[in-house]
């Protein structure tokens, strides 16, 4: 067993600290309070290649695994910055990768990786079914030799700042499948060809998201802009949610190694009562216990990604891992915030806007009950509650 | 046109230095970094390169792990890289490494041979003199800006009281000052290609170096004592109560600095 890098992977972590590190606390802060997309960094990134680690030699990418996508989104959450702003790239590409046509491989990841296309939004979320997938009431009905989709989604992040959008929509309604879980499709949207036909609504939320209220109204999809086959799609994307998980789980990983480093980092500088406040233990031991959390789910981590990047299943290890880091995370997001007394509320000391972004993920992609649901019903086989 | 670098490995520069007490030498056994001070010479190298063409190789005197090291020059874009790595250099004073880099960089034969300012480890900002000393090879230092044509080498040089310009006939030596570039970051294409590229390691021997000319038997100078800086005991601090300003502008007056 050897839990160390490779020289490689470091030389990864360190260049993409180095391209953060052109982007301090202050350029966040501002593109935070503006609300604003963070375009130059998401340029910086595309440029040096790190958006495209996932996409294929052969198509202008790095063709790496989920260990490096791991620690390119772990380190940009590090260095105080918000993976959130691009992270769909690499969280799609694995229903692209695997259930794509050549065609349609050939036809945008090249771009993608370039950076001249933008795969950013991916909606699966509706306001009346939630977390039960299944139920979703998008249609997708087959119309000459395309599709007309109509719906609503709710909460599609960057639906505004991305040309192509992945999108899941029944294609045949619940009534004549077998399994809930059949008749689901996924298909590729170009949304600069949308014309009308999606209406997109920004939705304010507590952090600086760009995420979207979606209304698509008698939107023609061409035949092959469906990924794989018909009616496969809820496979496809579970799939790829095990890809989704690890990297979720390495954001927050980065977050809580951020939380841990400026908490401790205050505890020892701040003096009240005559001493540092980290010399008590009420404020020293929660950071110290953050810190141990932090790296136990960083080890998990690993071992997901390995296991993904190896072909084996790793669904309980992905979920557990998405679990176990998105606590970690909040843990030390509380504890530093408690380190900071009132200045963790202030704006320019960043942690209030940390944790606002930490948050959501112990809520989004999936929210942890349902991780914990998997874990207690697929993994452990006790009774199940749905 | 073919380009050699010099660059060095160095001590991470953001840890605190530390010394073996038993040698009298810099500790180098953690995280080794890429000399920041030749990043700009490995910038300017790749720049001359894109423009003419030819290659950039790197060339270092030091242990072997500093392979590792050179491949942050490869990841930048430098095409080879030559490591003169051998037991009897550890000790080397500027003068004998002079002569093993000097001996490296005969071999190569570049057109052009490129030193950052110094070292961020001993800020000696000498061993560029001696290699085109030994070399006899026109220097020119503290270029801030660098340009090639027509077999010349046209340097704009940093001074005290502003440019100056100055020419030399290539082959010939520049240590470039900090102020010449921003250097680039290594891509990820950068770092997925740095393995594969060519990393030749040579012994004294390859070079028809004897062992007696290096480390400490080849070094004219010795050293005998090596400390951390003393503490700053006769420190004054202004509590600023109003009036600080004018009790520094006192301070200084009372010295003659102001
Ligand atoms: C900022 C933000 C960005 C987002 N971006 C995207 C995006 O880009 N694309 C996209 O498709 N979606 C996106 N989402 C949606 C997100 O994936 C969902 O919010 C999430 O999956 C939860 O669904 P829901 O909000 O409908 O909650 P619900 O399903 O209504 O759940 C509410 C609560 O009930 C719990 N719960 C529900 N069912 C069970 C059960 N069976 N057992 C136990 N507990 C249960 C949940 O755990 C949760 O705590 C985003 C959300 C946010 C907030
Ligand atoms: C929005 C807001 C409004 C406010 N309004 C007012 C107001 O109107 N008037 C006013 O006077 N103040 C106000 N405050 C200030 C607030 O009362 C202080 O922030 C609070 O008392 C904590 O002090 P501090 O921020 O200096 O934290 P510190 O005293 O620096 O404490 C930092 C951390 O160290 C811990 N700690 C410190 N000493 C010890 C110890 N000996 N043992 C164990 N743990 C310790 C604390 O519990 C805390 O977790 C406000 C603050 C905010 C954020």
């Amino acid at each position: 067993m050897d839990f160390r890098l490779t020289e490689e992977q470091e030389a990864i972590r360190e260049a993409v600290g180095e391209v953060c590190a052109r982007f301090p606390d202050e350029y966040w802060r501002a593109v935070d309070a503006r609300g604003d997309y963070p375009g130059e960094f998401v340029t910086a990134l595309t440029e040096s290649g790190w958006l495209a680690v996932l996409i294929p030699e052969e198509y202008g990418g790095a063709g790496l695994g989920l260990v490096e996508a791991g620690i390119v989104l772990e380190e940009i959450n590090r260095s105080g910055g918000n993976g959130g702003a691009c992270h769909a790239q690499m969280y799609t590409m694995g229903t692209v990768l695997r259930h794509g046509s050549d065609e349609q491989k050939r036809r945008y990841l090249p771009e993608i990786a370039e950076g001249r296309l933008r795969l950013q939004a991916f909606a699966v979320t509706e306001p009346t079914t939630g977390s039960d997938t299944t139920q979703l009431a998008t249609r997708a009905e087959r119309r000459g030799d395309g599709y007309v989709v109509n719906g609503q989604k709710v909460f599609i992040s960057r639906a505004e700042h991305s040309d192509l959008m992945l999108l899941l929509a029944r294609t045949t309604p619940l009534e004549q499948v077998e399994s809930r879980s059949h008749g689901l499709s996924v298909f590729l949207v170009d949304l600069r060809e949308a014309d009308g036909a999606i209406e997109i609504r920004p939705l304010e939320v507590m952090m600086n998201h760009h995420t979207c209220e979606l209304f698509m109204n008698d939107l023609e999809l061409p035949a092959d802009s469906l990924i794989g086959e018909e009616g496969l799609g809820l496979r496809y994307i579970l799939d790829g949610m095990n890809a989704e998980r690890i990297l979720i789980a390495s954001e927050a990983i980065g977050d809580g190694r951020w939380f841990v480093e400026r908490g401790s980092r205050y505890a020892s500088e701040r003096e009240v009562f005559g001493r540092p406040i980290g010399a008590n233990q009420g404020v020293q031991f929660p950071l110290a216990q953050a810190y141990a959390q932090v790296e136990a789910a960083s080890l998990v981590r690993f071992q997901a990604a390995t296991m993904f990047d190896a072909g084996e299943p790793c669904g309980p290890q992905a979920n557990m891992a998405k679990l176990l880091a998105s606590q970690a995370s909040w843990n030390a997001a509380n504890a530093c915030m408690t380190a900071h007394g009132g200045y963790g509320f202030a704006c320019e000391y960043d942690v209030e806007r940390k944790f606002r972004e930490a948050k959501l993920l112990e809520i989004a992609p999936v929210s942890n009950n349902l991780v914990l649901a998997y874990i207690g019903q697929r993994v452990l086989k006790m009774p199940r509650s749905y | 046109m073919k380009v050699a670098v010099c660059v060095k490995e160095v001590p991470d520069p953001a840890a605190p230095r530390k010394i073996d007490a038993s040698t009298l030498r810099l500790d180098r056994s953690g995280e080794g970094a890429l000399n920041p001070w030749d990043l700009p010479a490995v910038e300017a190298a790749l720049r001359l390169v894109e423009e003419h063409g030819g290659e950039v190789v790197c060339v270092s005197v030091a242990p072997e792990r500093a392979a590792a090291t050179q491949r942050k020059a490869l990841a930048m874009g430098a095409d080879r890289a030559v490591l003169v790595a051998d037991e009897a250099i550890a000790g080397s004073d500027l003068v004998a490494t002079s002569r093993v880099l000097a001996e490296a960089l005969r071999r190569e034969g570049a057109d052009l041979v490129l030193f950052g300012q110094q070292g961020a480890d001993s800020d000696g900002a000498v061993l560029w003199a001696a290699v085109a000393d030994r070399l006899r090879l026109p220097l020119m230092s503290q270029a801030a800006g660098l340009e090639v044509s027509g077999g010349t080498a046209r340097v704009k040089r940093q001074t005290e009281h502003g440019y100056e310009v100055i020419e030399a006939p290539l082959p010939c030596v520049v240590a470039v000052s900090d102020a010449i570039n921003e250097p680039r970051y290594p891509s990820l294409k950068g770092i997925m290609g740095a393995k594969k590229k060519p990393q030749e390691t040579l012994s004294l021997a390859d070079l028809g170096l004897d062992a007696g000319g290096v480390g400490e038997a080849g070094s004219g100078t010795a050293v005998y004592a090596l400390g951390p800086p003393p503490p700053r005991g006769d420190s004054l601090v202004v509590e600023d109560d109003g009036q600080a300003a004018e009790r520094i502008l006192e301070f200084l007056v009372e010295r003659k600095l102001a």
